[in-house]
């Protein structure tokens, strides 16, 4: 087992130092981060001093190299944007990413579920075979222009919500919450329904298709024969053996949502990590573009070898064949 | 009986909490300032955030006349041309309370020339400024300045005894990353005081009671709550649902929606940038064309006739939707130099064109490619879209490139293209300014956005001399005729001048800056 995890332990860290590589050979082509530091009056010298100040006048594996180097102590630099610590700026905007994360995820998982359970029962219903086709809609519509569509109904239209930022939050030592206010608690409604609708879509897709599959097998069949009511038969045996690749699925996706909360964020102003790297990437700021990437990464990498470890210890062939 | 307290109570509640909502300010636009320290990042929005908690000794207002602010007047010494002499304001306080007199307007200047500053170009000709009572400064430059108050309007003043007290006498070292105390706590001398902040997020600022213009100006606005929203919908649904008040960086595609929405108003002036392309016309052979051994940008004619092929009232109405001034220079009306009669030299003449191109050898035309920004300038990918098919009329075939700014400004301050899209504004509000960067022949210091490759000893010449040139009238007329050469040249192709649009609720009340600089102690609550 300990070869096992040795080797996707080896395994992960090399594709974590590729795609740094293939992140930082791509930063020469957002462009010159010099141009947008120095105002339109600035000399030859001042764009040299700077350059060199910053380490932009070496060749980019050189630029890696330091920057692994600083990043494995902990030090990813400073902003050139904001001119402060990324690393303070990350953990200033990750309170705000992560709740709205935390929330989609809930917001897909418990109505994915159900509507998926109900769609399963009432196969045939007027109501399941609508749920069923407006799902496609929220499948194959973009995030932003379901953001925007729902802002101008309920902020423009309705007037009941708010259509930007997180209202009022609260701080708890250095987590900011907006958990504890009615403005925050309003704020999260749209942006985080946005952000889990593709999510929420998916289970419930999966979790129809899943359900009938064992709706079908004979123990429910004996079940039914024995009598048991229609709610025991569909919550307790079939939504149960429903759930395994359901869990699955739900684990892989929460680091999509954290991930690609970048288009919500920039839709609802919503102050979180996402925000942050679209204006870095605007802006040129290498340093704040390297940190959220190579986390993006570190997170996408620990969940798959995290997976890859469970697998292995619930199916143990492939320890054979990792031997 | 207890319902109808409690009900009582609530809209007590509802009355005043409105009453308190009609004199906030909620304010947005696309970005946010990069820092409070006043001395660092000469950059708009952070201009912006400042004016409202900060003064400078003189501002402009929206016709680009000098306000006197902290400074009640000013004039060159009698005795020494290279001198400037101002007399403060008396009797300002600063937030903390302390006085504001010279040793504070000398210390300052002192702080603005430091290294880490990026205030010091602007006021690179000062050599000493001098406190010769508490209420007179003297300002020294290497010359004869004439200009020298322009380009003061946003340095802004200091307090010395609360600056060294907390220990950030030094100008933040922003690229290292630097927090110090003046980089997130305001002490200034303006009509607003910093209440909170959250960089990115929320600023919120308070009314100064205690403002030496508080019965001079209306200061209607007892807080300001600053909110930058980045998307362009996003930002224009906020208006639309009553959640801001005050919105710059107006999406031009939804004026039309904002302004026929009740209770809500756009207004507009010219802004001071003007949008032009430049031309390679100093290289015998250019990259970007298809034309081997001879440049064509070189003949004057054929720049002429690209000028003439430009239909700018076609822009106008159908990319910029009205939002421009078609222009014939690239000057903004306001400043010292523009003359209404240079602007409207641009017109638009195809078969006149095309005579041009075959008088200079070029019937058949030729192949160029055009560099363009797509996230700078209003609708600029557009326009250059638009440009392709007006040049296609004369046979030149244009390929566009429209690339991110960050990508865009390199090429044409490293000389990497030969026909590019440049704006322009011109901060001190005279030709000096345009010369200095897009007329005068391209050194490490000066002519840095002249990617022309223009460069004529006499004309630099001329232009240097301005610095120093005392007497106006001489000067002014040098400045007309540098123009007569720079249109006659056909230096460049001005496109328009920009138009700038700002949204708001209808009970609010101001004018439209062409700086797009809001003081929002002038602001009027109905």
């Amino acid at each position: 087992m300990l070869p096992f995890i040795l080797k996707r332990v080896f395994q992960s860290l090399l594709v974590l130092i590729i795609t740094g590589a293939i992140a930082f050979s791509m930063f020469t082509f957002v462009g010159d981060p010099i141009d947008n530091m120095l105002g339109q009056e600035r000399t030859m010298e001042d764009v040299e001093r700077l350059r060199a100040q910053l380490g932009l006048d070496q060749p980019i594996p050189v630029q890696y190299v330091k920057f692994l180097g600083e990043a494995v102590q902990g030090n990813f630099g400073v902003s050139y944007r904001q001119g402060r610590e990324v690393s303070e700026i990350i953990k200033e905007r990750a309170p705000a990413t992560l709740e709205l994360a935390a929330l989609s995820a809930v917001f897909a998982i418990v109505v994915g579920i159900a509507l998926g359970v109900f769609t399963a029962i009432r196969r045939d219903g007027f109501v399941a075979n609508f749920i069923m086709s407006s799902s496609l809609i929220g499948v194959s519509l973009p995030t932003f222009l379901i953001g925007i569509l729902l802002i101008y109904l309920f902020s423009v239209e309705l007037g009941w919500l708010p259509s930007f930022g997180r209202g009022e939050v609260v701080r708890v030592g250095w987590w900011s919450t907006g958990f504890l206010t009615e403005t925050g608690l309003k704020a999260l409604i749209l942006p985080s329904i946005t952000l889990g609708l593709y999510q929420m879509t998916l289970i419930m897709r999966l979790v129809r298709s899943e359900m009938l599959e064992v709706l079908r097998q004979d123990y429910i069949r004996f079940a039914r024969a024995r009598g048991l009511s229609e709610r025991v038969i569909n919550f307790r045996h079939a939504l149960k053996n429903t759930m395994v690749p359901v869990i699955t699925v739900i684990g892989l996706q929460l680091g999509a949502i954290i991930a690609f909360a970048i288009i919500t964020e920039t839709v609802f102003q919503w102050p979180g990590l996402g925000l942050l790297f679209i204006n870095a990437i605007q802006f040129v700021d290498i340093p704040v573009m390297a940190a959220y990437l190579m986390m993006i990464s570190v997170m996408f990498v620990v969940i798959n070898l995290l997976v890859d470890i469970l697998y292995a210890f619930i199916d143990p062939r492939l320890r054979v064949s990792a031997k | 009986m207890k319902t109808s307290t409690v009900l009582f109570t609530v809209a007590a509640l509802l009355s005043t909490s409105a009453m308190v909502n009609a004199e906030t300010l909620r304010w947005a636009r696309a970005g946010d300032a990069l820092t409070l320290d006043p001395h660092s990042q000469n950059e708009g929005p952070s201009h912006t955030m400042r004016h409202q908690m900060y003064e400078p000794l003189i501002i402009r207002d929206t016709d680009g006349n000098f306000v006197p602010t902290l400074a009640t007047d000013w004039a060159p010494s009698a005795d020494n041309p290279n001198v400037w002499v101002f007399n403060l304001r008396e009797g300002v306080k600063f937030h903390d309370g302390a006085d504001f007199t010279a040793e504070d307007v000398v210390f300052s200047f002192e702080r603005a020339k430091q290294p880490n500053s990026d205030m010091k170009e602007l006021i690179g000709s000062i050599t000493e400024v001098r406190a010769v009572s508490d209420y007179v400064v003297e300002i020294e430059t290497d010359g004869p300045n004439p200009i020298l108050p322009s380009n003061l309007t946003n340095l802004f003043m200091m307090d010395k005894d609360w600056t060294e007290a907390n220990n950030t006498v030094n100008v933040q070292d922003f690229e290292g990353g630097e927090i110090t105390f003046a980089t997130t706590n305001v002490n200034g001398t303006g009509a607003y005081t910093l209440v909170s902040r959250e960089p990115d997020v929320k600023t919120v600022m308070a009314r100064n009671e205690d403002y030496w213009g508080r019965n001079e100006f209306p200061m209607e606005v007892s807080e300001i709550v600053y909110t930058p929203i980045q998307n362009a919908a996003t930002r224009v649904a906020a208006l639309l649902s009553g959640e801001v008040d005050f919105l710059q960086d107006m999406p031009v595609q939804d004026l039309a929606r904002v302004s026929e929405a009740d209770g809500l108003v756009v207004k507009q002036a010219p802004q001071n940038r003007v949008i032009f392309f430049g031309m390679n016309q100093g290289a015998d052979d250019i990259e970007a064309d298809n034309v081997e051994g001879a440049n064509p940008l070189a003949d004057v004619r054929v720049r002429k006739a690209m000028s003439m092929a430009i239909n700018r009232d076609a822009i106008q109405k159908v990319v910029m939707r009205g939002q421009s001034q078609p222009a014939g220079m690239i000057a903004p009306p306001f400043v010292n130099g523009w003359t209404a009669e240079m602007d409207g030299e641009s017109v638009t003449d195809v078969e006149g064109a095309k005579a041009l191109m075959a008088d200079a050898g070029y019937e058949d035309g030729f192949s160029i490619r055009l560099d363009c920004p797509n996230d700078r300038y209003i609708n600029d990918e557009a326009i250059c879209q638009a440009a392709v098919g007006m040049l296609g009329q004369i046979g030149v075939t244009v390929n566009l490139d429209a690339i991110p700014k960050a990508q865009h400004f390199p090429k044409i301050t490293d000389g990497a293209t030969d026909f590019y899209m440049l704006g322009w504004g011109v901060p001190t509000y005279d030709s000096e300014y345009v010369f200095n960067f897009l007329v005068h022949g391209r050194e490490s210091d000066i002519g840095t956005w002249n990617g022309t490759g223009y460069d004529n000893d006499e004309m630099d010449a001329k232009i240097k001399s301005l610095a120093s040139n005392t007497d106006l009238e001489a000067r002014n007329a040098d400045i007309a005729s540098i123009w007569r050469t720079v249109q006659d040249e056909q230096l460049y192709i001005p496109i328009h001048h920009q138009v700038l649009n700002w949204g708001m609720a209808d009970n609010v009340g101001i004018e439209v800056d062409p700086e797009d600089q809001p003081r929002v102690k002038y602001f009027t609550m109905k």
